[in-house]
This record gives C-alpha cells, structure tokens and sequence, in this order.
C-alpha cells in the first residue's frame, strides 16, 4: 500500500516515463506517420529527456515547482502540438498542487483534472475526437473512483488510459493534423493517447514503487 | 511603436517572410523578430522562444504576432501565458494569412498606427486578395 506520493516518487515517474517514451519512440513516430506528421516519438523523447535533465539539475522543494519546471521545459523543447499540450498539463498539474511534497490519491485526482482544463483549453478538443483527452479522461475517472491509494489509483488510471488509447482506433479524427484525412483517419491508434497511456504506465510503476 | 512577431515551424520561412516585408516596403523603424523552429533547428515551435521573441519586438506600446498553423498558434497561446501581465495585455495573436497579415500590420506599424488599428488592417489583409479573384 502507498497512500500518498512524494517528489522523490515524481522524480521516479518523470525518469521511468523518460525511459518508456524512449523506448516506444518508433512506434509512436510511426502512429504519427499513419494520421499526422511523423514526428511524435521524436519529439516526446526529446522533451521527455530534457524535462528529466532539467528537474536532475534543480532543487525542488515542492511538487508545483518541480511540474512547472517540466511543463516550461516541454513546451520549449517538444516541437510539435504535444509541447504546448503537455507543457499546459505539467504547468496546470502543478499549479493544483502548489506548496505540495506528499501527494495523496485525491489531491494526484485533482492536479490531473486539472492539466486535463489545460489541454481543453489549448487544444479545443472534446472527448470522442481522437485525442489524448481519450486516454485522459478515462484515467482520471479512475483515479477518483479509488481515492484511498495512490498504487492502486495510479495502476486503474494506467489501464483506463490504455483502454482509451485503444479505444480511439476507430475514431474519426476533427482535431489537429489527423483531420485532414477526414475518415481516413479511422483505424489508427492516435499518438497522443498513446503516449498518454505511456506517461500513466509510468506513473503506476512509481507509485508502486518500481525506481528508475 | 507597435512590435511584429513571426512564428513559424520554419526558420527559412520566417526569414523569408520577414525579408519579403523588408524588400518591399519603404525602410521602417518598427521591430520585427521571428521565433521560427526548434533550438535543434528542425520544424517545430518554441514557445519560450516565443516570449523572448515578443520581449524583443515590445518597446511598451504593444505586439501583434503572425502564426503559421497548427502548433505555432498553441505555442504562442503558450507564450502569452508567460508573459508579466501587463505585457500580455497588449500582446495580440492575429487569424491573419502570413503573408498578408505581416504586410498589413507591418506597413501599419510603419506608419505608427496603434495597436487595434494595426490588428485590424491585419485581419482583414486577405480582403483585398478575395476581391482580386472575386473581380
């Protein structure tokens, strides 16, 4: 059992998800190449690995420092629409849990709901469009629904997302590049869902205590 | 005088962009900065390159900021979040076609319209290319 989740743990995710992303780069990359611009594993691992290296390079005392380090860090060396994404998630995640060093399953439940506002607001998306929101939205649902421990709440949410992941193969893309193809876009997992399965994985496996 | 951002995923495109506005109008004193490509030099957007971009091109009175497409708008929306308060305020991200919209808003800077004047000849720069192919 792991009621809560410290920075050491936060840490732990950001590295484990480093390595994860690395590893799934190709594959993410060529999800891209079905529905969008081949770029995708690319540019996470790039940012990926520099959000690592930034939060090994500073001293954070709280987990909202920390997140917005990541978030700045994304935004600026992803590239692509993920980097604004996902750098509006960080930030936003961080901003609900500011002052924070122990996080428990509800307050982790909120800072996601959280960066979820943030990635409607920049993306205009809406669940059902074949977004990472897909993948987002699921696991948060799972992570409220298990609001006394954190490995627990971590490790449904890191199902959920992959069950939204694989749930947009059928979706018809209308938002970023992926609707260009209209219709053609169905059949294909969408990358960001993916990688937001991946990112949840992480999580789980650092909650449950896994290191890097 | 009112500031003029290029962002694009393309360095070549920004610079272009910029020296086509440049070589055909009158010589001008209105600051013109680009935030174009990632730091590895590959198709992308930075939007803390974007900040520093916009820092450049402020001297009080205000910025418009010409985007590409796609995550070049969702970077510089990123952007504007970092910026102090009082700078976003007079920070604004225009709809306008590229080409089009720098031209009009850099010809309007030129000649030292504010900031709503210079946002409007902007977003309605394609007007007059619609009524070309209208005629």
């Amino acid at each position: 059992m792991a009621s809560t989740i410290d920075l050491k743990g936060l840490v732990t995710w950001l590295e484990l998800a480093d390595a994860v992303i690395a590893e799934h780069a190709d594959e993410l990359t060529q999800l891209d190449a079905a529905i969008g611009d081949a770029d995708h594993g690319t540019n996470m691992r790039r940012g990926m690995a520099a959000a690592v290296e930034a939060v090994a390079a500073g001293q954070f005392t709280t987990a909202d420092a920390m997140l917005k380090k990541v978030g700045m860090t994304l935004v600026s060396t992803v590239g692509g629409a993920s980097g604004p994404l996902y750098g509006t998630f960080f930030l936003r995640m961080g901003g609900a849990l500011a002052g924070k060093d122990e996080i428990d399953a509800a307050a982790l439940a909120a800072a996601v709901e959280a960066g979820i506002g943030g990635l409607v607001q920049r993306g205009k998306a809406a669940a059902g469009e074949k977004t990472m929101l897909d993948a987002w939205y699921p696991a948060l649902e799972a992570l409220t629904a298990h609001p006394g421990d954190v490995a627990e709440a971590t490790r449904a949410a890191a199902d959920a997302a992959a069950a939204g992941r694989d749930a947009t193969e059928p979706m018809i893309a209308t938002k970023g590049r992926a609707s260009y193809l209209g219709e053609r876009s169905t059949g294909h997992i969408d990358p960001g869902a993916a990688s937001t399965a991946l990112l949840l994985d992480a999580l789980a496996r650092a909650a449950a205590g896994e290191t890097a | 005088m009112i500031g003029v951002v290029v962002v694009s995923h393309s360095p070549e495109l920004a610079a272009a962009a910029v020296g086509l506005a440049r070589g055909l109008m009158p010589p001008s004193e209105v600051r013109l900065e680009t935030a174009a490509g990632t730091a590895e030099g590959t198709l992308g957007t930075d939007a803390m390159a974007i900040v520093e971009a916009i820092g450049r091109a402020d001297d009080g009175e205000g910025v418009v900021v010409l985007m590409d497409l796609g995550s070049a708008v969702m970077s510089a929306q990123t952007a504007v979040e970092f910026l102090e308060p009082e700078v976003a305020q007079r920070t604004r991200l225009l709809a306008a076609p590229l080409v089009e919209g720098l031209f009009a808003a850099y010809s309007a800077a030129t000649i030292g319209r504010d900031l709503d004047r210079v946002c409007a000849e902007a977003e309605k720069a394609v007007d007059a290319k619609k009524k070309q192919l209208a005629g």
